[in-house]
């Protein structure tokens, strides 16, 4: 039951044959180009399911929990961007893919979840696994449908897919009610739809531009601070430009990392509570700030009013709301911002343009970077250490991988000692800061990058929160790693206990509390993560000697299937640099 | 600091809720909260009043303005000359010795009288804030049993009304 796509210039509605609901919503994702899903069944949903299998453009994978399928989406979304798309039954299935969509909301990625409900007839009855998830997910969306009316399915899909990827983009929740996917109907498919409230994408004006370059001329200690804008524009090639031509240092956030290559003179890598030393001073001394696609988070600016306190604020965004949200900016440029990049490369091409001498400035952030070099050093030990794990990875897979995370003190490890040189290739819960997404967006990266190596660094915490999910990466042959920095606790919380709570361990303790397990005391392990790889027909292999480890990652990073390797490292280790809470970039702590 | 905005949305379920979730997940309480459709069935106005700073305010109607279903939304304020007024209903007891001091006061306030019962009537008065303010301290006295009012709705003056940046 499907139909033969027709190809019309100019393009024209075109009518299907009459089918079921869930066959046309099938047919409208492959107009929108999609060609996978990650689904999991249920009653309110098995239409889909069922329309999914007559599908032959669209390969359909079953994560074995809702969530593991949210991030599966959301990390092929990160990884290609074009929009990711998870399916859920309604009720306990639908919850199951909030904070997915909550995640994607944060870190605005173009997510489209689509949700069975209950026949209409139920709606408000309390019915079995029936939950109001449009009302639910209200606070986290960029926007929701609720298909009332079937033969707007069309219309809503492709709306849908328009709002996720168009302008800031976000998760699109499209409930869909049981009725809706079994009535029989000829659907008509739209060539375009018309959304009243999206605005156009906007551009700065070349006045604007002109203005901000002057600033820039005049400026002794410019910086770019660059955000996850860069890469959801696809304006990397644009950034580089602009700061070679400008000459300008580039501080980048997480979100924004890879945009500008790590190694670069100009690259300050990335700042914030665990960036670089000079990255953060860089920042801080700034007289002229450029923001570009950035939100000035509470993790990138510390307190507020000590953030680049001296510097001109020039904020370039698609979203006017974040204009003054978290820091007064003096100038604010409302735009796409790959337009503004390619214009004013234009511009500095066309003479409007006299490159600022920044020697003293760079003698100065040289300095710095000297005195507290990046990668950021750290004491030998003679057990493993997470950081020497992330470090080797780099090396053996010198540097040309995808690394997803989970959340903890391995995320901020992840960056600051695998250096990411181009975008796309650091997945990570950011904003959210969501435990266990790192396993399940690596399996979304390597589902679109069949051919690419794509590592999940994880915590043994984080990395148990998803840990079904290897039962998908076995039965779907998706092939990415795990390198699992065990170390017994929750790592990052541990810190701040050392740091701020005299050490008093609150629940933190992953193992047995009274027999805790480690690099010293293998025998308490807890659980035995290999044994547990294996029952799922997982590859797996214990390091705990620093000796051993170089070569067990050649044996992961060389496998030619899924692959965990359980690398015992000690949980007494500190991410640095850090800045803590209510301190300023200078306050930075490197001991 | 008391503000009043109206925002020009997509008349469709759901909208309202959006609107107002804007609010209600900022800390925001409204004071008053209208919603009708306009000549135009496609579109509906909102027109909403409460007290805020005026920055955290203005964040508020930025975040409204990247709903999707929201199409324009007024900030009405000194910068720009509008009109407001709003409707009560309220029925007041009134038998035989206080009904004619009760029209007294509705004929000042112009106020129409819907409703009579031997106990009590019902009124009609509209207004901007301050009318409404002194018509309802002037009829207290005489025992309001029930009211209701349909809130602030507003239009700016003059050519139909561009976006309005603040």
């Amino acid at each position: 039951m499907k139909t033969e796509s027709v190809v019309n210039f100019p393009p024209q509605d075109e009518k299907g044959p009459a089918m079921k609901g869930a066959d046309i919503l099938v047919a409208c994702l492959e107009r929108e180009g999609v060609d996978v899903v990650f689904a999991y069944p249920g009653g309110a949903s098995m239409e889909l399911h069922q329309a999914l299998t007559r599908s032959s453009k669209i390969r359909t994978i079953l994560p074995r929990h809702e969530q593991g399928g949210g991030f599966m989406a959301h990390g092929f979304a990160r990884a290609t961007g074009k929009a990711g798309v998870c399916m859920a039954t309604s009720g306990p299935g639908a919850t199951n893919l909030v904070t997915c969509i909550a995640d994607a909301y944060m870190d605005s990625i173009p997510l489209v979840a689509i949700t069975g409900q209950v026949y209409q007839e139920f709606i408000g009855k309390s019915a079995f696994q029936e939950t109001d998830f449009f009302g639910m997910t209200l606070p986290i969306v960029k926007h929701s449908f609720l298909v009332l009316t079937a033969e707007e399915l069309p219309v809503i899909v492709k709306k849908a897919f328009e709002i996720a990827t168009t302008g800031r983009p976000g998760p699109v929740v499209i409930d869909i009610p049981k009725d809706v996917q079994q009535k029989i109907w000829e659907p008509i498919f739209p060539s375009k739809v018309e959304i009243p409230g999206m605005r156009e994408m906007p551009q700065a004006s070349d006045a604007e531009l002109i203005e901000v370059l002057q600033k820039l001329e005049k400026s002794k200690q410019p910086a770019l601070y660059t955000g996850g804008g860069i890469i959801s524009a696809e304006a990397t090639p644009e950034l580089r430009e602009f700061a070679e031509l400008t000459g300008v240092p580039v501080a980048s956030t997480l979100m924004g990392l890879g945009a500008f290559p790590a190694d670069h003179h100009q690259s300050l890598y990335w700042f914030g509570m665990h960036g670089t030393v000079a990255g953060n001073w860089a920042v801080c001394d700034s007289d002229l700030l450029i923001t570009l696609g950035a939100r000035f988070d509470d993790r990138i600016t510390g307190t507020v009013s000590k953030f680049a306190p001296d510097a001109h604020i020039v904020h370039f965004d698609i979203d006017q709301s974040e204009f003054n949200k978290n820091k007064f900016a003096h100038q604010t440029v409302f735009t796409d911002v790959k337009y503004a990049l390619t214009r004013m490369i234009q511009l500095i091409k066309a003479g409007h343009f006299k490159k600022p001498d920044l020697s003293a400035w760079f003698k100065t952030i040289d300095t710095w970077k000297q005195e507290h070099p990046y990668p950021f050093h750290y004491k030998e030990s003679k057990y493993i250490l997470p950081q020497q794990a992330i470090e080797t990875l780099f090396e053996v897979t010198k540097g040309d991988a995808i690394i997803s995370t989970g959340v903890g003190q391995h995320q901020m490890w992840a960056p600051q000692y695998y250096r990411f040189g181009e975008p796309r290739r650091f997945i990570s819960s950011l904003g959210l800061g969501t435990m266990g997404f790192g396993y399940p967006a690596a399996l979304g990266a390597q589902v679109a990058f069949p051919d690419k190596l794509v590592v999940d660094i994880d915590g043994d915490g984080s990395f148990l929160m998803n840990v079904q999910e290897m039962a998908t990466a076995k039965i779907e042959k998706i092939n990415a790693k795990i390198l699992l920095l065990n170390n017994q606790h929750l790592g990052m919380v541990v810190q701040w206990e050392d740091r701020f709570y005299d050490g008093c361990r609150g629940h933190t303790i992953l193992g047995d509390p009274t027999n805790i397990g480690g690099p010293d005391n293998l025998e308490a392990i807890y659980p035995d993560y290999v044994t547990v790889a294996k029952g799922f027909g997982i590859q797996a292999k214990r390091v705990h000697r620093k000796e051993d480890l170089r070569a067990a990652i050649e044996e992961m990073v060389n496998s030619d299937g899924p692959y965990l390797l359980d690398v015992i490292v000690p949980y007494t280790e500190h991410v640095l640099p850090f800045i803590p809470q209510k301190m300023s970039a200078k306050e930075i702590l490197t001991d | 600091m008391r503000h009043t905005i109206s925002a020009l949305v997509e008349n469709k379920f759901g909208v309202l809720a959006r609107v107002a979730g804007m609010f209600s997940g900022r800390g925001f309480n409204i004071d008053t909260l209208n919603v009708g459709p306009t000549h135009d069935p496609k579109y509906s106005r909102i027109t909403i009043t409460l007290r805020a700073q005026e920055h955290a305010l203005d964040m508020a109607i930025k975040q409204l303005d990247r709903l999707i279903n929201v199409i324009d939304i007024t900030h009405f304020g000194q910068r720009n000359a509008f009109v407001a007024r709003e409707l009560v209903m309220l029925k007041v007891s009134a038998s035989g010795d206080t009904r004619s001091k009760v029209i007294e006061v509705c004929d000042i306030f112009r106020a129409k009288v819907i409703d009579v019962t031997p106990v009590a009537i019902i009124i009609e008065c509209t207004g901007n804030e301050n009318k409404i303010r002194a018509f309802l301290e002037l009829i207290t006295p005489f025992g309001i049993l029930e009211l209701a009012r349909t809130g602030n709705v507003a239009l700016l003056r003059g050519a139909p009304a561009e976006t309005e940046e603040d």
